[in-house]
């Protein structure tokens, strides 16, 4: 049966989850501020490609920042002290068998 | 530059492409994987999201329609940089379930339909064909630009033929890399090493272009955004629908394409490296990107008016005498065509031989095929065959539709087609209470939608849609005008065309699944694939070895009953060569553990019930609580109820069985005298009747009739004594007190000595005996005197109860691991299930037929002696006849006779202790 | 002409003696070799005595005759009793299920011929 979860986290994990919750937040941003070219009528300038590079470019350092914690996090779902989960197996250590062949 | 130069760099490419491609089979062949795996081949692995549409369209979209290009490249972006919520799932959920396409990921996760396998994959080939047509466009276009247009270059025929052989050689790359072997984890090393070099050579030469063009050409950054400015692309004006409609379109396509789903899940070989392509994919887009406006503003100012925008990329360096550059820019576009070509041909034909192909052949060729090596071949024959097929499909697109306008919007259209799957795969992954009926209705819906609002009017006036039914709609209904469906017109045809397949393929699938009850396989994939993350730590299957045989052993009794189980795991002792011992955990034997389970519980708790146990990715007993509690509890209690009343039927049963043989044991061993007696009397009998005959009037009668009563009485006088040797025999054996005679002897010279020997009998004259005799080579150490005495006495059993109008008797060997069996199998209507048990009991005789001639010892005797030589004898039901098995031991292993065989290999005589 | 005897009994040996030495003394022997359809049989035949083995296949004599007594047109018809268990109880059994003989094998034929004798005599 699933334990219940602690009430207070570690201040490690704390930060985890709170960049779990980055992470889940971060497309919305992207897709809000993708829609804002759309806010300023007419055509675009110069200025406007800057500035839709430049929030990818933002984005995509956001993501670089949450990646690398985020890699090795253990699955949320799975209570603590479980969190092995999310080890993924080395590679060539792939499971052999027949499936999803027919 | 010569044309030929152009051929023979593209050929040395293509070497280089095989080279590498060969290097990393060779690499994974011999298990140093190392970087091959990385998470930078990974994240390039996903630029076959940018094909040549997107290395020579890009700069021609923005030359038409300004910024609007990047909402292609926007959408992935979103896509991985929210792969928390929905990439992290799929690929978890495509490694646990060992997903092989996205057809497979739809069919497994909708309870393993093949039909909607079929579906998404029919899809998948119509949604792909023009799109490698438009691949092989791209290349011969390119090719064109080369040659030029005056007398020495093309003739009519040559772009066809371009792209054929372009065809040709994918057709054999993507056959000799992407079918190499059959990995349960369909993962091609090589393909994905050559298709990651691509990636890098075709982001260097735009990235190259793009810096000969701003700093070469328009002499810096400043410069560039002061023409930008000035151009005609800046002041496009962007249309909001179109804008949010490709943002999403593009998104919804890249995690749905069959050829994204294979790099991203199938070919993903770790799941941190989806952490790591999460911003370094959309960085790769960014670069690829960075240069198309500015290429495009500089090319749409520079080149001559009539110049095709969609080849400026290639131009551009032409026209400014760049040549190297433009060899560079020309194998930048080759390679994003042929990349993508390649995958999305893997990815097509594993779908296309995983569920059309192998379903037809299993089929058409009956049940009963297993999963051997033949299989295998079949399958990888298939793919060929489908890569062919596919790659042939593509070509002739190409021809027919003659190369034209009409494959420049295929892109999107394309896009759109595959996107249809999107509402069952998000459901699928989201919400537990998606069913089959709802995605395959959101399916049908959506793909109707797209292909009438979308599909068939992109062929034009000229294609299957006539110009009066765009305009007016069928039989002139205004309602239905494929791109202004509803009535709602002015929508921008894309935008039309996306609202209303998506939308309405969202509330086929929503509301087919709220109005249909799922299958419990559907529910128990629902729930494992919606809980993903609840009980998957890595990808398993029944691989783990976490489970003891012992742990097996306990379950497995409490679902079959003691007895049973124990049966089996001996029997899988056995089979393994491991006797006496608990049988390895195997994948073969929980497979058939599950088997033999499922006929207890059924399918889906005997998975989850081994699974449990043997640790691996599969349903928790939570789930399937869960699974009981959300539809009803009532079958749950139900279920609990017939259990408990099947236990107790079960004792009951076992109670019953056990009193009435001890009631049968003990009627017999109280008549034990009484029988004596009438075995004795009945022969007594005739013999002194007719000795009172012959006494009294033997003066009367013919020399015939004294002959035969004289026969009558010596007859029954040998029963008499048989009888009595028979008693003897059996309480020698039963006091453990016998000698044997243990001597190396072919099983066919007994079984010869016994057929012979019975064969004089009366009754065993009618009877046929038909010799298997492939067995009977074997060379047995044992009495053989005593073994021929208990085959004697089957064979005549066989003459005297075998009922068929043409008594036969099959007598057949087999070796089985360390025992060799010997089955005497007749024609007759066996014995009833309540008789075999007491068979073996002495004095029985089941048909109270005298004439049989028997004292109904013989089979007592049969059982005392296997006993002694170590084997036994046993009743084997479901022969169609009575059928006996007697099985010898054949290496000295355990049991008195082995005992006696090493001892008697010296010439001595042992007696067998028991 | 001689009296009309049904023997049942499986043993074939002991039936082709007991035909033998009956038909010698010009009986009428018609002979039956099954349980379950040995009721049937007397009833058809109608003969003036039978000899009923007790272990015959399918169905018991004893049975047999239960049966047979139960039946008002058989309530008299003489009926030697022939078994090879030669015990107390089965003599009893035999009585009180309306034998009208009892007689163990191995048998002496004289004793045979003599109570069939005796039996088609009263």
């Amino acid at each position: 049966m699933k334990r219940p979860a602690p009430l207070f986290l570690a201040r490690r994990g704390y930060r985890l989850r709170r960049m779990m919750d980055a992470a889940r937040v971060l497309p919305a941003l992207g897709a809000f501020l993708f829609l804002m070219p759309l806010l300023w009528g007419g055509g675009t300038t110069g200025g406007g490609i800057l500035f839709v590079f430049g929030i990818w470019a933002g984005l995509i350092a956001v993501a670089a920042v949450l990646a690398g914690p985020l890699a090795g996090a253990p699955d949320p779902e799975i209570p603590q002290g479980e969190g092995e989960g999310a080890r993924a197996p080395e590679p060539g250590e792939g499971p052999e068998g027949g499936g999803g062949v027919v | 530059m010569s044309f030929n130069l152009l051929v023979l760099v593209c050929l040395l490419y293509v070497a280089l492409l095989f080279l590498v491609a060969y290097a990393a089979e060779r690499r994974a062949a011999a298990g140093r994987l190392g970087w091959l795996r990385s998470p930078l081949v990974y994240t390039l692995s996903l630029s076959i999201y940018c094909t040549a549409w997107t290395f020579y369209g890009a700069v021609g979209y923005a030359a038409r329609s300004g910024l609007e290009f990047v909402t292609i490249y926007l959408g992935p972006t979103l896509a991985m940089v929210g792969w928390w919520w929905f990439l992290r799932k799929l690929v978890r959920v495509g490694r646990s379930q060992r997903v092989t396409s996205i057809a497979d990921l739809i069919s497994s996760r909708y309870g393993k339909s093949n039909a909607l396998g079929v579906l998404v994959t029919l899809m998948a080939v119509i949604g792909t064909t023009p799109y490698i047509a438009l691949q092989l466009q791209s290349v011969t276009l390119s090719f064109a630009v080369f040659a030029g247009p005056g007398p020495a270059g093309w003739g009519r025929g040559e772009p066809a033929a371009t792209a054929f052989w372009v065809a040709v050689g994918l057709a054999l790359f993507t056959i000799l890399f992407g079918t190499r072997n059959l990995d349960a984890n369909e993962r091609h090393h090589g393909v994905v090493m050559a298709i990651a070099l691509e990636a890098v050579v075709k982001l260097a030469a735009l990235l190259a272009v793009g810096v000969f063009v701003v700093w070469g050409l328009v002499g810096g950054v400043p410069e560039m955004l002061a023409r930008i400015d000035s151009s005609a692309v800046a002041r496009q004006p962007l249309d909001s629908g179109r804008w949010v409609t490709l943002i999403f379109l593009s998104a919804v396509a890249f995690v749905s394409l069959p050829r994204m789903f294979q790099v991203l899940v199938v070919e993903n070989s770790d799941e941190r490296h989806l952490a790591i392509a999460s911003w370094a994919f959309p960085l790769y887009l960014l670069l690829i990107s960075l240069f198309v406006v500015p290429i495009a503003v500089f090319g749409l100012a520079e080149l001559p008016a009539g110049a095709n925008p969609d080849l400026f990329v290639l131009t551009l360096p032409l026209a400014f005498d760049a040549e190297g550059l433009a060899m560079v820019a020309f194998l930048g576009g080759f390679s994003s065509a042929t990349s993508m070509v390649i995958v999305a041909a893997i990815a097509l034909s594993t779908m296309v031989s995983n569920h059309v192909v192998m379903p037809l052949w299993l089929a058409l060729r009956g049940g009963g095929a297993s999963m051997s090596g033949d299989v295998r071949n079949i399958v990888l024959r298939a793919r060929r065959v489908s890569i062919g097929a596919i790659l042939a499909l593509g070509y002739l697109y190409y021809v027919f539709s003659g190369g034209g306008a009409a494959l420049a919007a295929i892109g999107l259209i394309s896009f759109a087609g595959v996107a249809q799957v999107f509402p069952a795969l998000l459901g699928g992954l989201f919400w537990r209470g998606a069913t089959r009926v709802g995605a395959a209705a959101g399916l049908l819906t959506g793909f109707a939608i797209w292909g009438y609002t979308m599909f068939l009017p992109s062929f034009g006036d000229s294609g299957p849609m006539s110009a009066r039914l765009l305009a007016e709609g069928p039989f002139g209904i205004g309602w239905l005008r494929p791109q202004a469906l509803f009535g709602i017109e002015g929508l921008d045809p894309l935008v039309h065309a996306m609202f209303w397949s998506m939308t309405l393929n969202s509330f086929a699938f929503v509301l087919g699944s709220l109005f249909s009850f799922p299958a419990p396989l559907e529910r128990l994939q629902g729930a494992q694939f919606v809980n993903v993350f609840g009980h998957s730590g890595a990808a398993r299957g029944w691989s783990g070895g976490v489970a003891e045989a012992e742990d097996l052993l306990v379950m497995a009794q409490r679902i079959l009953g003691a007895q049973e189980a124990q049966e089996m795991f001996q029997a899988e002792s056995r089979r393994q060569g491991r006797e006496g011992y608990l049988p390895d955990v195997t994948p073969d034997f929980i497979e058939r553990l599950e088997r033999e389970l499922t006929g207890s519980v059924g399918a889906a708790t005997a998975h989850a019930m081994l699974a449990q146990t043997v640790g691996g990715s599969a349903v928790s007993v939570q789930d399937l609580m869960a699974v009981a509690d959300e539809t009803a509890q009532m079958l749950e209690y139900s279920s609990r109820l017939e259990a408990k009343s099947r236990e107790l039927a079960r004792t009951a049963r076992q109670l019953r069985d056990a009193n009435e043989k001890l009631t049968a044991l003990s009627r017999q061993k109280d008549a034990f005298l009484s029988q004596i007696s009438h075995e004795l009397r009945t022969p007594m009998s005739s013999i002194r009747a007719f000795s009172e005959i012959l006494l009294e009037g033997a003066d009367e009668m013919s020399g015939a009739e004294l002959r035969r009563y004289a026969g009558i009485i010596h007859e029954e006088t040998i029963r008499l004594t048989r009888l009595l040797d028979d008693l003897l025999d059996l309480s020698v054996l039963e006091a453990g007190r016998v000698t044997l005679n243990i001597a190396p002897v072919q099983l066919g010279t007994i079984v010869q000595r016994a057929v012979t020997a019975a064969g004089s009998g009366r009754q065993a004259r009618r009877l046929r005996i038909r010799l298997e005799d492939s067995g009977f080579g074997v060379t047995l150490r044992t009495d053989a005197d005593r073994l021929a005495q208990v085959f004697i006495n089957l064979i005549s059993n066989a003459g005297k109860y075998c009922d068929a109008e043409r008594p036969e008797l099959v007598i057949r060997a087999r070796r089985r691991g360390d025992r060799l069996d010997v089955d005497f199998v007749d024609n007759g209507s066996g014995i009833a299930k309540c008789d075999q048990e007491v068979i073996f009991e002495k004095f029985i005789r089941l048909s109270d037929q005298a004439r049989a001639g028997g004292a109904g010892l013989g089979l007592a005797i049969c059982h005392e002696i296997m006993l002694k030589l170590g084997g036994r004898i046993s009743y084997l039901p479901g022969q169609g006849g009575t059928a006996f098995r007697v099985s010898i031991p054949l290496v000295a292993s355990q049991g008195g006779g082995a005992e006696a065989a090493s001892q008697g290999a010296g010439g001595s005589r042992a007696a067998a202790g028991r | 002409m001689g009296s009309h005897i049904l023997l049942i009994e499986d043993e074939p040996n002991i039936t082709e003696a007991l035909r033998y030495i009956l038909q010698r003394e010009g009986y009428r022997v018609d002979t039956h070799s099954d349980g379950a359809s040995a009721l049937e049989t007397i009833r058809e035949r109608r003969p003036d005595m039978v000899i009923l083995d007790v272990m015959l296949p399918h169905r018991s004599g004893y049975d047999i005759l239960r049966d047979l007594r139960a039946e008002p047109t058989h309530a008299d018809l003489p009926v030697m009793i022939l078994t090879a268990r030669g015990q107390d109880k089965d003599r009893d059994l035999a009585t009180r299920y309306g034998a009208s003989r009892f007689m163990t094998k191995p048998f002496s034929n004289a004793e045979v011929l003599a109570t069939v004798r005796e039996l088609l005599a009263r």
